[in-house]
């Protein structure tokens, strides 16, 4: 029987492409859908009723939700150029900084971006203490990444691992953010490795060909969540 | 030898005592160190100087944090006997999703009835019995949420039971009339050592939470 690979994603999703990027990195054929999150469609709903959201990866007909569960399942389905190390220690490294990145990164980021300028008109001074405690926020997060990564050329050494494209969220979307919001978070004078792994990253095939167009995606996130949180 | 494993915890925490469920699967000889969460140890702060949290397993002197994350990489270092994940990797997926289900979910609902009050805490008891109603039809019919056996899914979500009597006093609601199914489950999870010497006493959970609650909600 043909091997069938779908995925459920949106273009703008981080989370969907970290699924697409995992596969062309292990050359797996998949065919991609394309969801409107505004209108899902009934078969988004029948793979993942718990959640009803993207990624999902639908491989001979059975669903795996959640894009870090799914990177895992596609490592241990699929041999070839594996993202996770083999030692245990490593392995537990790798999830513990995933998780740090979904779990605490990118909350962080939108606040500084966008926080202050979410929901009712706040006062000016009181918005700008908000906006300065979120900026320091994240650079205390970068900087812990920063220390993670060392002198490796990729958070898996030397090729691109699960912790490298779970942290596509940091290497693409965060410029995209920055850009669309006027702050300035990832800096070079303060994250040099980072922003070294950052070009690198984009670089390698698999994830450049799964990136979305850059001013798409700023132009979509202008409009969602306005001009955003830099000093007027 | 006890010191080649130690684990920082508090023994409230449904998240260290999934550690405690695990080692104590395999049969792992360690340390416990009591942490004053109040007053966090240095070792504590040098050992996850990220989160600050516990638990914290420290194997052969390295630190591994986060209970699901300690859980797996104990499955796969001790690996020779009672295996925590299925061995299928769809299975071991939809382990994962599930043990993420509830991280994600039963903590946040269980806070707010247990320290809330009026109108939040209302919207948390709904919140939190549609998650188990869920959890009640991922575990059907099944003995264990694992199948046949005790497995990771299990080990991540009876942690939870040892506070339920807190909830129902602090919450007023009663857990069994809603979820009998849970409530079956759990008790037989409790016939296992692994499980019942690793869950502490109900009533001193209740305490604490109580204590707790005072300290968020003034009545």
């Amino acid at each position: 029987m043909a091997e069938e690979v779908l995925v459920f994603g949106a273009w703008g999703s981080p989370f969907s492409r970290r699924v697409e990027m995992a596969l062309k990195l292990k050359g797996i054929e998949y065919k991609y859908i394309e969801e409107d999150l505004t209108n899902k469609s009934p078969s988004l709903l029948k793979y993942n009723p718990v959640h009803k959201k993207i990624p999902v990866l639908v491989h001979n007909g059975k669903p795996v939700a959640e894009s870090l569960v799914i990177l895992e399942y596609i490592d241990e389905t699929w041999k070839d150029h594996p993202i996770l190390p083999k030692d245990p220690y490593e392995r537990a490294n790798a999830r513990f900084w995933a998780k740090f990145i979904d779990e605490k990164c990118l909350s962080a980021i939108f606040k500084a971006c966008w926080g202050a300028c979410w929901g009712e008109e706040k006062e000016h001074e009181k918005a700008e203490i908000e906006h300065e405690k979120a900026v320091k926020e994240v650079s205390e997060l970068l900087q812990f990444l920063e220390n993670e990564l060392k002198e490796k050329r990729y958070f898996g050494g030397e090729t691109v691992g699960l912790l490298d494209i779970a942290a596509n969220t940091i290497g693409y979307w965060l410029g995209v953010f920055e850009e669309a919001s006027g702050v300035e978070l990832l800096t070079r004078e303060k994250f040099s490795k980072l922003c070294n792994w950052a070009n690198e990253f984009v670089c390698v095939t698999a994830i450049k060909e799964n990136l979305p167009p850059r001013d798409k995606l700023i132009a979509y996130f202008r409009n969602r969540f306005g001009a955003g949180n830099a000093s007027k | 030898m006890a010191k080649e494993v130690v684990l920082l915890d508090f023994w409230p925490s449904m998240f260290g005592m999934r550690v405690r469920i695990a080692l104590a699967e395999k049969g792992i000889k360690y340390e416990y160190k009591e942490e004053d969460l109040k007053n966090k140890s240095p070792l504590l702060l040098e050992m996850n100087p990220i989160n600050k949290q516990i638990p914290v397993l420290i194997h052969n002197g390295k630190p591994v944090c986060e209970s699901l994350i300690i859980v797996q990489y104990i499955d796969e270092v001790w690996n020779d006997k009672s295996p925590l994940l299925p061995s299928d990797p769809y299975q071991r997926a939809q382990a994962r999703f599930w043990a993420d289900f509830v991280d994600k979910k039963v903590y946040g609902a269980s806070r707010k009835v247990g320290s809330t009050t009026g109108e939040e805490q209302e919207a948390g008891k709904k919140e939190f019995f549609e998650i188990l109603k869920t959890l009640e039809v991922e575990l059907g019919d099944k003995p264990y949420f694992g199948g046949e056996t005790f497995g990771y899914v299990d080990l991540s979500f009876i942690t939870f039971y040892s506070w339920f009597h807190a909830y129902e006093v602090l919450g007023n609601i009663n857990i069994g009339a809603e979820c009998p199914k849970i409530i079956a489950w759990a008790k037989r999870c409790l016939q296992k050592e692994s499980v019942a010497k690793s869950l502490p006493d109900q009533k001193k959970v209740y305490e604490f939470a109580a204590q707790m609650r005072k300290r968020f909600v003034s009545e």
